[in-house]
């Protein structure tokens, strides 16, 4: 029952993360259909700007508030320089350009820091509270969900009680009917992918200081389950990622404390091949508009 | 006074031949225009390149004495185009009442939308009953009625409207169509009504533009072409 506690306890830190990655792949899609398989590339360059602002200045927030930054200039920079000059009726291309600027990206950061891991501290310790005999989530876990918990609310009400959101809103679902609303859809979907891009660099700077460290692939499986979470969830859907993320981080947790942590991958995959055979949409996917 | 304008315009597809050819259109400030013509005359065509989502190969267009050629179609809406487009062109993601508010964003302030969001109620009583209701649930009616009243609330100077009687109700085109005929009456709203339904479409106007191969077939009051056996044998099939 102890190590069941512990488990669902880390399970929850680590879907938290999960989800707000996976939200971020969730903005993105909404904004341009693509999915952004440059992502994760993207998230450790904001990363690397995150480890570098806090050697130089010692402030871990400093970091923080750079690594956010960082990942929002590259999100709005990767749309404006690329993705907004391929044709907009076809998904190829995006796709390609996005597995290009991962490779792109990943040799660039190791080309200028080097393949090795370096460590990243927590600015909180991630020894876990005990309470009735039982060690349960850490000082950092509960910074970890907190953090996510707040970002992950405060775009909800930035997409669903604001004025800007219901632009962003309507220029992702239909761009047309945004524009003869005198919405300027051009600087939506930038600002769609600057907010991603931002939302998977706090993912990942979440997730690195809890792992081996930072290299230009730290962030590559977070990306892959993430991706199987967004697609669970419904790839249109935010609030799926959300429940997508809490539900794959406590199998992933279960999974690694009972059977073994090379089992995991293998669970998030037969988590998302079953649920596409019941749902092909995911989860929550978008309704079917009336026809007549 | 001509509240929109167009001198020589020509547009088309790719390479191939021009849909519009060098077509010159005045609408006078304030009036309903019937324009009409058979399927491919290049109705919807002209629209959208009056609205900016067909590129021209050549022309101007003029809105008052703002010149629109060149502008992005977002910039064409705020200076005071509008557009209802063919086939019922709701967000059906978004509620009722924020495809409404959609439609204020840049034109109002917060309270003035309000304001004018509860006017827009006021106009379409079948849509004040579904303020919460998801866009995918409603009827084709109800999403035209939807897409007018989202224009009509930014207040635009010249609409454009692309079939709005398309796969409706007899009752639901009359009814959508006096509401148009009240609002244009009482607001000076300058109307240029696309039709196929060219008894419903003269009915409202005071004159009507038939379109024919992408250039002006006539352009003569509304009365008269409806009284005219031969263009309407020849154009308009009623």
């Amino acid at each position: 029952m102890d190590r069941l506690l512990f488990l669902l306890a880390a399970g929850l830190a680590r879907g938290a993360v999960l989800a707000l990655f996976a939200l971020s792949l969730v903005i993105v899609w909404r904004a341009a259909r693509v999915v952004n398989f440059a992502q994760a590339a993207m998230a450790a360059a904001a990363v690397y700007a995150a480890f570098h602002a806090t050697a130089a200045t010692g402030s871990y927030w400093i970091g923080l508030a750079t690594g956010l930054a960082a990942g929002a200039l590259l999100g709005a920079a990767v749309e404006r320089g690329l993705m907004r000059r391929l044709p907009a009726h076809a998904p190829l291309p995006g796709i390609i350009v996005a597995i290009g600027l991962v490779m792109v990206l990943q040799a660039g950061l190791a080309i200028a820091f080097g393949p090795e891991h370096r460590p990243m501290h927590p600015p909180f310790s991630q020894r876990p509270f005990v309470i009735g005999g039982v060690p349960l989530l850490s000082p950092y876990d509960l910074f970890t969900l907190g953090a996510a918990a707040a970002v992950m609310a405060a775009l909800a009400l930035l997409f669903n009680r604001t004025p800007l959101g219901l632009r962003l809103r309507a220029a992702a679902f239909a761009p047309e009917t945004a524009r003869l609303a005198g919405v300027r859809v051009p600087r939506m979907v930038a600002l769609g992918w600057a907010l991603s891009a931002a939302a998977a660099a706090l993912a990942a700077l979440l997730l690195v200081p809890t792992e081996l460290g930072l290299n230009p692939h730290a962030v590559d499986l977070l990306f892959v389950n993430a991706f199987a979470v967004a697609v669970i969830g419904g790839l249109d859907s935010p609030a799926g990622a959300l429940l997508a993320g809490i539900g794959t981080g406590l199998l992933v947790s279960l999974v690694t404390g009972y059977a073994s942590a090379s089992a995991a991958p293998l669970a998030v995959l037969a988590l998302m091949t079953l649920v596409l055979l019941v749902r092909p949409g995911g989860l929550l996917a978008a309704k079917e508009a009336r026809t007549a | 006074m001509s509240a929109l304008a167009c001198d020589g315009l020509t547009v088309g597809y790719g390479d191939g031949a021009p849909v519009i050819d060098g077509l010159h259109l005045d609408l006078a400030e304030g009036a309903v225009t019937a324009l009409l013509g058979a399927n491919g005359a290049g109705k919807t065509t002209l629209l959208r390149a009056l609205t900016g989502l067909v590129p021209l190969r050549a022309g101007r267009i003029l809105l008052g004495g703002t010149d629109l050629t060149g502008m992005s179609t977002e910039d064409r809406m705020r200076a005071g185009l509008g557009l209802v487009p063919e086939g019922r062109s709701t967000v059906v993601e978004l509620t009722v009442d924020e495809n409404l508010r959609l439609g204020g964003l840049w034109r109002h302030k917060a309270k003035a939308r309000k304001a004018a969001v509860e006017e827009m109620y006021g106009l379409f009583p079948a849509l004040d009953r579904r303020r919460r209701t998801p866009g995918h649930t409603l009827s084709g009616g109800e999403r035209q009625m939807l897409a007018l009243a989202r224009a009509l609330l930014a207040r635009p100077r010249v609409l454009l409207l692309d079939e709005p009687s398309l796969g409706l109700a007899p009752k639901a085109t009359a009814q959508l169509l006096g509401v148009l005929r009240e609002t244009a009456a009482r607001t000076g709203l300058t109307v240029l009504l696309a039709e196929q339904n060219a008894a419903s479409a003269l009915s409202v106007a005071e004159r009507g533009v038939v379109l024919s191969l992408g250039a002006v077939a006539a352009d003569r009051p509304a009365a008269e072409l409806a009284a005219d056996p031969a263009l309407r044998h020849a154009y308009l099939g009623f």
